[in-house]
């Protein structure tokens, strides 16, 4: 990783600058991580007082913990419903909006804003328009005779997240899509046009095509923020009830660590959850960096 | 003002890398030397190795008897401009042209006097106020030495500034240039890979290549007498006609002069030199066949290949070519045209 | 595009026209549901404004509840979380990204590395044990303790660095020549030319800032230091047994409104910040 071609050449200066964000890093994410990373080996003994090394003791019990193993199925299920919905929605208005001349600007101030909405808000207004006996959408599945209760219906609480926490996301992907149209080469549209493609027959072999790279890029956000954004939307509803329905990986971390002081566990969790992080990251990377130039 | 004196100089990249050999140059007070060369020849790692951009490895540099070696840039009294002007695009040109004083401490009624005098020589007197990126490429340059002038520095380092124009303008700025540091009397060092800006700017000339200097002196002197092949296929344009002497002696009718050392086995001849009529003196006589003309206007240059080989003679004609493409014509290179050289080590003989 | 289809225009708008109102919808609802009162809410569900706004604005502002301060003292806590967190973020990371850039130094790949690893470390991996160095550093229920574990961020430098990479060398080589060391460099040249970005980045980090809520539920513990985000979350929780909805959406409308209406009123610098962070 390159400096630029002249640099000064002052010897502690640097020190000096990068010392603040070196010192945070190092005092509130690598020690803790490390710290984790230890706990997940070792095992509180009920009164708090001392600490026993039992070795990977905690990740086999997780991993063949039935309630650790169906928190992994919810969360695929989830992340995959959440990444679906909002890319899609965020595709196809990213394609509405670039067809247009007029209104565009307009639109889009009217799509985006999503995004600045806390992921608790976003729960909670969702939590309200759901409301068994007040809220505007249960009152209309009423009538087409659904009873809706997310606090009794597990599938009913899991709809519940997935919408808040899709609602949120289609703005980010509309911005991403919608920049990624727009940097496809306008000859190359038009040239397709000259050959006789129409805009559908355009869009499914030029676009699309073209637009892999964002679509990747943008996968592998979604996937993080379902993950791990999504917490605020759980703890204002669900909580991760009812019975464990909306209890995700993420959720499951705090609610073992924070509320059920099972230490070892908890921790033997955040460090499967970290080694997915890395896993991703170096994936989005690795990826990304090849087509990215500068 | 001042001499800049480079002494053993080399620079050695991580790596083992030698950009620069060994290199010893003398510029004196006030003299504006052209460094010129082709890309990757070390004459810009040179000139910031001066300027106190780049380390220097081995040896001295030393401005008006200093050695700089560990000096900052701002330490060593020396301005530069860059190809890209490196203006200051936040700034106005007038903010532009007291920076540097500013930085230094120089008194306010100093640096207004400084820049008014300055914006008066280039003439930028009008932009004054104004942006960077509101003014055009011709306008930028002229900025950019605005900025070298002012700090009345021992000398100006230019880095191949005139680069970015277009030719119309590049022949107006040289002209600036050369007025402008002839008046100032700064010593000046010039970076070009464009032999023809280096022909026009430089007192004395210094040809670089692979990190080496090739030849110094006066710029006719490199043209009339190239001390090595490069020097030789460098500077003029179009390049030098190099021969083999074996392949001449092969051409029928063919004599070399006795003047020609025995060891030369490649004979350099310039295309403006060489002449369609037998002339008075010795001259080595060759037949060819017209490739190509292309009618430059004043002159035409002759592409002919040479018979019975695949060589293209390259030949100057004055006003239009006499002859038609795909004739036979005879040519001669007269003995006094010859510059001989030997081919392995490229060195020129006698 | 290049033909003129009128019907897949009107198609186009009509998307455009379901889709904006699907996603303004839920707020829409909330809004509505500010203007009234508890009892008109537990018996329908209106879609027209009702006259209850500021009463129930003020009664949630002013009025403290069990367990958590009046609303206008989350509020206060929250704007200046954001604010510390923008601010300390941006500061951090410029100056971390111009050492990286225009320095070389021992060890700057390890710094890099360090700094690159807290992207693979989002506060959700990591809470018990930040939230006992926090403890044990003193600095719980405090502001201190809120913004300083949030404000290394690992994608301000990335930005920095990338956008100092594109600063053309000459510029600092000329301000070399002219007499600037580092720090005259900084301020006079690179700062006033990271102007855009620093704003952009100022959109996306407030609200970064704003929107916290894991973080503040685990440092606080005295009612005092509450965020918003832990008052609307606690309101909505005893939603079921006490179902005081105008005033949940009150205070969830107040939440959500200072970052919104940056967003809607910065929206360039915004997209361009969220842009340029993610490549």
């Amino acid at each position: 990783m390159e400096t630029k071609r002249t640099t000064f050449p002052n010897k502690a200066l640097p020190y000096a600058f990068i010392a603040p964000q070196l010192l945070i890093t190092l005092v509130f994410f690598i020690w803790p991580a490390a710290q984790a990373i230890k706990a997940s080996f070792e095992r509180q003994d009920p009164f708090g007082l001392s600490t026993s090394f039992v070795g990977f003791a905690h990740y086999t019990r997780l991993l063949q913990d039935p309630l650790y193993l169906a928190s992994i199925s919810r969360t695929i299920v989830f992340a995959a419903a959440v990444t679906v919905i909002s890319m899609g929605l965020g595709l196809l208005f990213a394609m509405a909006v670039s067809r247009l001349i007029r209104g565009a600007n307009a639109y889009s101030t009217l799509l985006v804003w999503p995004y600045a909405v806390a992921p608790v808000v976003a729960g909670v207004l969702w939590w309200f328009m759901f409301n068994t006996s007040t809220g505007a959408l249960s009152y209309v599945l009423r009538v087409f005779g659904v009873a809706w209760n997310h606090n009794l219906n597990g599938t009913h609480a899991m709809i519940l997240i997935i919408l808040a926490a899709a609602w949120k996301q289609i703005s980010y992907n509309f911005l991403f899509f919608l920049a990624g149209l727009q940097s496809v080469p306008q000859s190359l549209t038009e040239a397709a046009a000259i050959d006789g493609a129409g805009p559908f027959k355009r869009f499914l072999t030029i676009m699309l095509p073209l637009l892999s790279p964002t679509t990747f890029f943008l996968f592998i956000i979604n996937v993080n923020y379902t993950m791990f954004d999504t917490f605020g939307i759980i703890a204002g509803t669900t909580h991760g009830g009812p019975n464990q329905a909306t209890n995700t990986l993420v959720y499951k971390v705090y609610a073992d660590g924070f509320i059920g002081l099972n230490l070892g566990s908890s921790s033997a969790q955040s460090v499967l959850l970290m080694l997915f992080v890395i896993l991703l990251t170096i994936v989005q990377f690795r990826y990304v960096e090849r087509r990215v130039q500068y | 003002m001042a001499n800049i004196d480079i002494s053993g100089v080399k620079k050695i990249y991580p790596g083992n890398v030698t950009a620069i050999h060994g290199l010893d140059l003398s510029i004196e007070d006030g003299e504006l030397v052209v460094l010129v060369g082709p890309s990757g020849c070390g004459k810009s790692t040179l000139l910031r190795m001066i300027a106190g951009l780049e380390t220097i490895t081995e040896g001295t540099v030393s401005i008006g008897g200093d050695v700089v070696n560990r000096k900052e840039p701002a330490e060593r009294d020396i301005a530069m401009v860059f190809q890209n002007y490196a203006l200051y695009p936040h700034m106005s040109v007038r903010g532009n042209l007291e920076y540097g004083l500013k930085n230094r401490g120089t008194p306010r009624p100093e640096i207004d006097k400084r820049v008014t005098e300055a914006a008066r020589i280039l003439e930028i007197e009008p932009f004054l106020e104004r942006k960077p990126r509101q003014l055009s490429g011709g306008q930028r340059q002229r900025v950019a030495m605005g900025r070298a002038i002012v700090r009345h520095p021992k000398a100006f380092l230019f880095d191949e500034p005139l680069s970015n124009l277009d030719a119309k303008l590049r022949g107006q700025m040289r002209i600036e240039i050369k007025r402008i540091q002839r008046s100032l009397k700064t010593t000046s060092v010039y970076v070009t890979h464009d032999q023809l800006e280096a022909m026009t700017l430089a007192d004395r000339l210094v040809v670089m290549n692979a990190g080496r200097i090739e030849q110094v002196g006066k710029p006719v002197e490199l043209y009339e007498k190239p001390a090595s092949l490069f020097v030789a296929g460098f500077i003029g344009s179009p390049p030098m006609n190099i021969f083999e002497t074996a392949v001449l002696r092969e051409r029928p009718g063919v004599s070399l002069p006795a003047s020609l050392p025995a060891q030369a086995d490649v004979i350099g001849v310039r295309p403006d030199a060489i002449v369609l009529d037998q002339p008075a003196g010795a001259a080595i006589a060759l037949k060819g066949t017209v490739e190509l003309i292309e009618p430059v206007g004043g002159e035409s240059h002759v592409y002919v290949r040479m018979t019975g080989t695949d060589q293209i003679v390259i030949v100057v004609v004055q006003g239009r070519a006499p002859f038609g493409e795909t004739e036979e014509i005879a040519f001669y290179l007269p003995e006094a045209a010859l510059h001989p050289f030997d081919k392995t080590s490229g060195r020129r003989i006698g | 595009m290049v033909e003129n289809r009128p019907l897949l225009t009107i198609l186009t708008h009509l998307t455009l026209v379901l889709g904006v109102a699907l996603v303004i919808f839920p707020v829409y609802v909330a809004i509505i549901a500010m203007t009234h009162t508890q009892q008109t809410l537990g018996f329908t569900t209106p879609l027209w404004p009702g006259d209850q706004l500021i009463p129930n604005l003020i009664n949630v502002l002013t009025r403290p509840s069990p367990g958590r301060p009046p609303f206008w003292v989350m509020l206060w806590n929250s704007t200046w979380m954001a604010v510390i967190i923008m601010a300390g973020k941006i500061v951090i990371s410029i100056i971390s990204a111009y050492a990286i850039v225009y320095f070389k130094f021992p060890f700057r790949l390890v710094a890099f590395w360090i700094i690159f690893i807290t992207l693979m470390l989002p506060v959700e991996v990591r809470i018990i044990p930040t939230f006992e160095v926090v403890a044990s550093l003193g600095l719980l229920n405090s502001y201190a303790g809120l913004t300083i574990p949030l404000i290394a961020s690992a994608t301000a430098t990335f930005l920095f660095r990338q956008f100092f990479m594109t600063v053309p060398d000459e510029l600092m080589e000329a301000a070399r020549v002219d007499g600037a060391g580092p720090i005259k460099f900084f301020i006079d040249v690179l700062l006033p030319l990271s102007r855009t970005n620093i704003a952009a980045l100022c959109v996306i980090l407030f609200i970064y800032g704003w929107v916290q809520y894991l973080w503040p539920v685990l440092v606080t513990t005295r009612e005092e230091y509450f965020t918003l985000m832990m008052g609307v979350q606690q309101m909505a929780a005893t939603a079921e047994t006490d179902p005081m909805w105008n005033l949940i959406m009150s205070a969830t409308v107040l939440a959500l409104l200072p970052p919104v209406l940056v967003v809607i009123f910065m929206q360039r610098l915004f997209v361009k910040g969220l842009i340029e962070t993610e490549k």
